[in-house]
C-alpha cells in the first residue's frame, strides 16, 4: 500500500518503538526512502527521545541522594528496637 | 539502571528478614526514577523531593507486602505516583481529575512539524545545553496526562504495559498519549532548532 505523509506521521511513535505490523513497517520504509520530510520528522522525533534518555537532560537536585539516604537511615534506625525485640 | 533481578529478589528477602539497612542498596538504582515520577505529577522541585522521600519511606515500610511476581520498579513507581497524586490533591483540591479527563476528549492537531533539514544539524547541536533546557521546559509544559505517560515510558523506560499498570489506564490509552506527547515535543523543539542551527548555516552560506 502506498502511504501518504500524514499516515506515516500517525505511525511515528509505534514505528520508533518497533510496534507496527511487518506490512506497515515495510510500507513506511518504502515511503521513507523517497520522502525527505518524513525521514527528517522521524529522525527529529527519535533525536528527542535520545536526548530525553540522556542523563544530563533531567538531573536530580544537588544533594538529593544524600538527603534521601539520611532520611531513610533515620527511618531504619527508628524501627531497629522493634526488630531486636523479636 | 536496574539491578540484576536475582540480586534484587535476594536483597528484598534479606531486608524483609531483618537486614533492614540493605534497603539503601535496593533503592539506589531507582532514586532518580522516584524523583522524576513525583515531579511529573507535582511539577515543583521542592515538592517532588519531599514526595520522593515520602514514597521511598512508604516503600520501605510496606516492603513485606511486595509480591515477588510483580516487578519491583513498577511497584515502586505506583507508590511514587500515589504520593504525587496525594500531594496534588492536597494542593489543588479534588477538581483536578475531571479537568484531566476533559483534556483527553479534546480533538487536537497531533501532527508533527515537518522539516527537511534536521539531519543536517550537526551532532554538537544535540550536545548543546540549551537544547536540553528547551526539552526540559517542553516536557514541563505538556498537559499532565501526556507528561506522566512520557515520563514513565521515555524517561524511565518502562514498557507500555508497565506504564499502563502504573497509571491505572489501559495500554491503548498509553499508546495514544505517548504518541501525542512525542509529537507535541517534536513540534515544540523543531522551531527551536530551526532558529539555532539552520540560521547559522544560512549565515555562512551567504557570507562572501
Amino acid at each position: 500500500m502506498k502511504l501518504e505523509c500524514k499516515h506515516v506521521w500517525e505511525y511515528i511513535s509505534e514505528y520508533i518503538d518497533g510496534r507496527v505490523d511487518p506490512q506497515v513497517k515495510e510500507d513506511i520504509e518504502r515511503h521513507l526512502e523517497h520522502c525527505e520530510i518524513c525521514s527528517a520528522t522521524l529522525d527529529s522525533t527519535r533525536n528527542i527521545l535520545i536526548l530525553t534518555a540522556d542523563d544530563r537532560t533531567f538531573e536530580l537536585p544537588m544533594g538529593y541522594s544524600e538527603r534521601l539516604h539520611e532520611r531513610l537511615k533515620k527511618e531504619i534506625e527508628s524501627a531497629e528496637p522493634d526488630l531486636k525485640k523479636k | 539502571m536496574q539491578a540484576a533481578p536475582t540480586k534484587e529478589t535476594d536483597l528484598i528477602s534479606r531486608i524483609v528478614a531483618g537486614e533492614r539497612e540493605l534497603f539503601h542498596d535496593l533503592i539506589r538504582p531507582y532514586e532518580k526514577m522516584v524523583y522524576l515520577t513525583v515531579l511529573s505529577i507535582v511539577k515543583n522541585q521542592a515538592d517532588a523531593e519531599d514526595g520522593a522521600q515520602e514514597a521511598v519511606i512508604n516503600a520501605y515500610r510496606h516492603l513485606n507486602s511486595f509480591r515477588a511476581e510483580a516487578k519491583f520498579s513498577t511497584w515502586l513507581t505506583m507508590i511514587a505516583i500515589n504520593e504525587g497524586r496525594r500531594r496534588l490533591r492536597k494542593a489543588k483540591g479534588a477538581a483536578e481529575d475531571s479537568i484531566e479527563e476533559l483534556e483527553e476528549e479534546k480533538e487536537g492537531d497531533y501532527t508533527p512539524a515537518p522539516l527537511t533539514d534536521w539531519r543536517e544539524i550537526p551532532l554538537e547541536t544535540l550536545e548543546r545545553k540549551e537544547l536540553r533546557e528547551a526539552l526540559r521546559e517542553a516536557v514541563e509544559e505538556l498537559p499532565d496526562i501526556y507528561r506522566q505517560v512520557f515520563t514513565l515510558r521515555d524517561l524511565e523506560e518502562l514498557n507500555i504495559e508497565e506504564t499502563a499498570r502504573a497509571l491505572g489506564v489501559n495500554p491503548g490509552i498509553v499508546k495514544v498519549r505517548l504518541h501525542r506527547a512525542r509529537i507535541m515535543l517534536q513540534k515544540k523543539l523543531v522551531p527551536f532548532l530551526k532558529t539555532v542551527a539552520p540560521a547559522r548555516k544560512g549565515f555562512f552560506r551567504r557570507a562572501p
